[in-house]
């Protein structure tokens, strides 16, 4: 025998199931007067700096067909590269955002600005990006992903994140698509032909 | 020299779900089929947003109460929830956002999709939150749901619980679970539970009846923690090679 390590295991995951709005976006499922709003609508104050854009798109099953019971939250920096919480951030970025799938249509759109680049653990800059986690009934443990913009094509060559990745000819499925008016078209598959990356963080 | 945060711990996808589990049918095409990508986390995951008790109403942490007309309150068993929030270092989390929703007593969800026969309860609504103290304590008061039918198999019930959304410090520790009740048999009947690989890994989702924190002639209590990914600290400097 040896002396035991003092750690605890995480709490296994469990899907968030069909009704996932009641919780995270009661206001959206139609239950109000309990919170005063859903968490997570609204990603900016009055003043941001930087480029605003629209986020938008479907998740996709392995058939082609839009999950109309997903929800999604982003998380990312300010136009500066500094995360909401780090010393000089922008205050009225707020970086995180959650927006259930629409029920009929199966999209999703977050309002926020472009991010700036954010270092690297070793001090050199990861190319803009948007992280995403996505649960749905179906999904057993919350995907990981990153959306990055397409147009920044000199600095999505130079990531770390994006050079290690084996199979480069699945890199284009985290690239965010500009439709010219600011807005990035994201579409996510989870399987398929053009099945997303995910992360095992 | 103080001790800093340099990423988090590796997650061990062997204890949680896999993917594809195709008794629980809806993940068949649901589930990716590639291995997820290996990545040390950056400050991408490390950090996340954080969320103030301003947020909360009087009533979040009361389901018996949030959604009843005044003076009126939810039918079902009255009980109290309660835990810490820790991560795998044991460390207590301060400020969790913890977010629960969940059936009526009947094992009715009040939403637009559902289609169970059992009825609306007119005073629960379903949804709670609460926020973690500074050793990572929450509570929380409802009612006990119950069971219900779901479309899987021909007959699947899914066992009363709870479900769960936990934010820590990191985004990247983001989790949504479900918590069981103690002694329940419908637990290991259910192909939602039995995703999880371990019976040892799904008995820690199951909370324990807590005679000695119930409120005597009012509601039972029962206890349920919940373990987020650990942060590693560390003395020195990290010096990736690469990443």
């Amino acid at each position: 025998m040896v002396q035991k390590l003092d750690t605890l295991k995480e709490s296994p995951s469990q899907t968030a199931g069909p009704y996932v709005h009641i919780g995270l976006t009661p206001n959206f499922s139609g239950i109000t007067g309990v919170y005063e709003s859903d968490l997570g609508t609204t990603m900016l104050g009055d003043a941001p700096k930087g480029e605003r854009i629209t986020i938008t798109g479907r998740v996709l099953d392995g058939t082609g067909t839009p999950l109309r019971d997903a929800l999604l939250e982003i998380w990312h920096a300010d136009a500066s590269g500094i995360y909401p919480g780090q010393d000089g951030a922008d205050a009225d970025v707020y970086g995180w955002g959650r927006c259930p799938t629409d029920m009929d249509s199966g999209t999703f759109r977050f309002d926020t600005i472009k991010p700036g680049a954010v270092k690297n653990r070793d001090g050199t800059p990861m190319a803009p990006h948007v992280t995403l986690w996505i649960v749905a009934r179906g999904i057993n443990l919350g995907l990981h992903t990153r959306m990055y913009f397409a147009d920044e094509e000199a600095a999505n060559d130079a990531d770390p994140v994006l050079k290690r990745i084996e199979h480069q000819v699945r890199v284009p499925t985290l690239m965010g698509q500009p439709q010219g008016d600011g807005t990035y078209l994201f579409d996510i598959h989870l399987q398929g032909p053009g099945e997303t990356i995910f992360f095992d963080i | 020299m103080t001790e800093k945060p340099s990423g988090l711990f590796h997650r061990d996808r062997g204890w949680h779900p896999p993917a594809l589990t195709p008794l629980y049918k809806t993940s068949v095409k649901r589930s990716p089929a590639a291995a997820p990508i290996a990545m040390p986390s950056t400050l991408s995951e490390d950090t996340g947003p954080v969320f103030t008790r301003d947020i909360l109403g009087p009533q979040d942490a009361d389901l018996i109460h949030n959604f009843a007309s005044d003076g009126q309150s939810a039918i079902g068993p009255r009980i109290i929830v309660y835990g810490r929030v820790l991560d795998e270092t044991g460390r207590g989390v301060p400020n969790a956002l913890v977010e629960v929703w969940q059936a009526n007593a009947g094992g009715r969800y009040r939403h637009k999709k559902e289609s169970y026969l059992a009825p609306l309860d007119p005073n629960f609504g379903g949804c709670g939150r609460v926020i973690t103290d500074e050793q990572g304590n929450y509570e929380f008061r409802t009612i006990q749901p119950g069971p219900y039918p779901w479309p899987n198999g021909p007959n699947d019930w899914r066992p009363a619980h709870i479900h769960f959304s936990i934010f820590g410090r990191s985004f990247g520790q983001r989790l949504i679970t479900q918590m069981y009740f103690e002694g329940d048999p419908m637990i290991w009947q259910c192909p939602i539970v039995g995703t999880i690989p371990s019976r040892e890994a799904i008995e820690t989702l199951v909370a324990a009846l807590d005679m000695r924190r119930t409120v005597p002639m009012d509601a039972r209590a029962y206890k349920f923690d919940i373990v987020l990914r650990g942060v590693r600290q560390t003395m020195f400097e990290n010096r990736l090679e690469g990443l």
